[in-house]
């Protein structure tokens, strides 16, 4: 870092959701310092990013998590990854939820993505948590976002 | 004094007149030629490519001599060309009945063979197969597949079916097994009208319809995998001008990103297929008027590979012996004339 650098912050951990708001498949939108996030979780597994499609800016959250389907032969089609993708709800592009690249142009067409955990509330409610949105119960998993 | 040096160049697009009745007749058995006198399967001109009408033929090309000697005279020896591919565009591509079509296909590659390649060690041709009936031009691909004359089997820009569709395949197989590559000249046998919005009223607007039908193709042969299926396979778009290559490039390879899904065997970006698989034949050239925006045109394709060489003999596309139009850039011209013609033929290496 240069002196006349910002100077570097510490990430902070924000917590944004429930486990038990984002039901398998699903996404959630979120805000976090002025970022709009698409929170998805894929098999219990919770991956984040931003949510703006770079094509045309659609919301990647209200897009349908789909399989990578891929074939090396016409007419035989392979389908892996279920759930680790999602295609854009206007044209149809698809990204990686774990690297944020899309499908068809990795290289330059790409969303951030950011690193997401799952806490138990009652370390939340020691750790130094931002915590704006939720009242934080002992008994509960909460999605907590590293920016 | 040409315009470029030419010495040692192949011509990718040469035309022998198409043969008629009398000409085939030698080549026929002895059904066939009972049925081409009974049936008077003479002038096999088609309509498409109407040879006769004169506007298309180079005025001081014309001949009643040997048309191989005129052509010699013509382009062979002034031009200084290694290699020139002869392609008989001609009824051969339209007749609906599948024996016939494949009977003359076969009496056209045999008389080209005896009256033009046996004739003149610089010659090349494209093999005629019935497309109407795949399985007597796969058996016309064996039987001639011997003979690296030929390099090429040859159709049409608008066809019965697109290009890509299975029923072709076992063609493409025969093809690519014997490093022959599809060569796909303007053309149709009007199975289906020639714009998307029927049939036109000039020949203007004709000539429009093939860019459609060159696009139709390509994408079809994409989309259906058949580059995917057989890789070694190149298609090259002849007397298709050049400069619809790139907007399909553009939007293809836009629309894929959102509909691969339908076809994920496509599995790069349709222009970085196009770039390996298509060819196109440099006459005649569509690009702009003025010179200095001729190799603008040309960059768009981000690839140097994918202009081949050709004269369009004899039709009338260029004066005197300036058979590449101005504007070409040098560096472009030295791959053309012979280097991307000897990659995308590997029949004509040895």
């Amino acid at each position: 870092m240069t002196a006349t650098g910002r100077p570097k912050r510490e990430p902070a951990r924000h917590v944004v959701a429930r486990v038990d708001e984002i039901a398998e498949g699903k996404s959630k939108l979120v805000h976090v310092e002025g970022r709009d996030i698409a929170i998805f979780n894929v098999k219990g597994e919770f991956l984040a990013i931003a949510n703006r499609c770079p094509h045309e800016g659609a919301d990647l959250c209200k897009g349908n998590v789909v399989p990578l389907i891929e074939s090396d032969d016409p007419g035989v089609v392979k389908l892996s990854r279920h759930g680790e993708l999602v295609r854009c709800p206007w044209h149809g592009w698809e990204f990686d939820l774990r690297t944020g690249k899309s499908w068809c142009d990795p290289a330059r067409t790409r969303v951030k993505s950011f690193d997401v955990a799952v806490e138990q509330g009652k370390r939340l409610v020691e750790g130094p948590y931002q915590t704006e949105v939720y009242k934080i119960s002992v008994d509960e998993e909460y999605v907590v976002l590293e920016l | 004094m040409s315009r470029f040096d030419t010495t040692g160049a192949i011509d990718c697009d040469v035309h022998p007149p198409s043969p008629r009745r009398d000409d085939l007749y030698p080549y026929l058995d002895d059904y066939w030629k009972e049925i081409v006198v009974t049936r008077e399967v003479d002038i096999l001109e088609l309509n498409a490519f109407p040879e006769r009408t004169l506007p298309y033929m180079r005025p001081d090309w014309k001949t009643s001599g040997d048309p191989l000697e005129a052509m010699q005279r013509n382009l062979l020896d002034p031009l200084k060309l290694d290699h020139a591919i002869l392609n008989v565009v001609s009824g051969a591509h339209a007749l609906f009945d599948p024996y016939l079509s494949a009977a003359i296909c076969r009496a056209t590659n045999d008389w080209l063979i005896d009256k033009w390649l046996d004739r003149d060690p610089r010659l090349r041709a494209s093999m005629l197969v019935p497309f109407q009936n795949v399985e007597a031009a796969v058996e016309e691909i064996e039987r001639l597949a011997g003979d690296k004359r030929f390099v090429q089997i040859l159709t049409l820009s608008a066809t019965e079916l697109p290009l890509g569709r299975r029923v072709y395949w076992p063609i493409y197989e025969a093809a690519e097994k014997h490093g022959l590559q599809l060569g796909i000249h303007a053309g149709s046998n009007y199975r289906n009208s020639p714009s998307h919005s029927g049939f036109h009223s000039f020949l203007i607007e004709d000539h429009i319809a093939h860019t459609q039908g060159f696009a139709t193709q390509i994408a079809s042969l994409i989309s259906e995998g058949v580059f995917t299926k057989y890789p070694g396979l190149k298609a090259i778009a002849i007397e298709s001008g050049v400069t619809w290559v790139p907007p399909l490039m553009w939007r293809m390879s836009k629309d894929w990103r959102g509909a691969r899904i339908e076809v994920p065997w496509v599995k790069d970006a349709p222009a970085e297929i196009i770039r390996r698989h298509v060819r196109v034949t440099s006459q005649p050239f569509d690009g702009p008027d003025d010179p200095a925006d001729v190799a603008k045109a040309l960059d768009h394709m981000l690839s140097d590979d994918m202009l081949l060489f050709s004269s369009d003999y004899p039709h009338w596309n260029f004066e005197g012996l300036d058979v590449l139009p101005e504007g070409f850039p040098e560096a472009a011209v030295s791959k053309l004339l012979r280097d991307n013609v000897l990659a995308t033929y590997p029949r004509l290496g040895g």
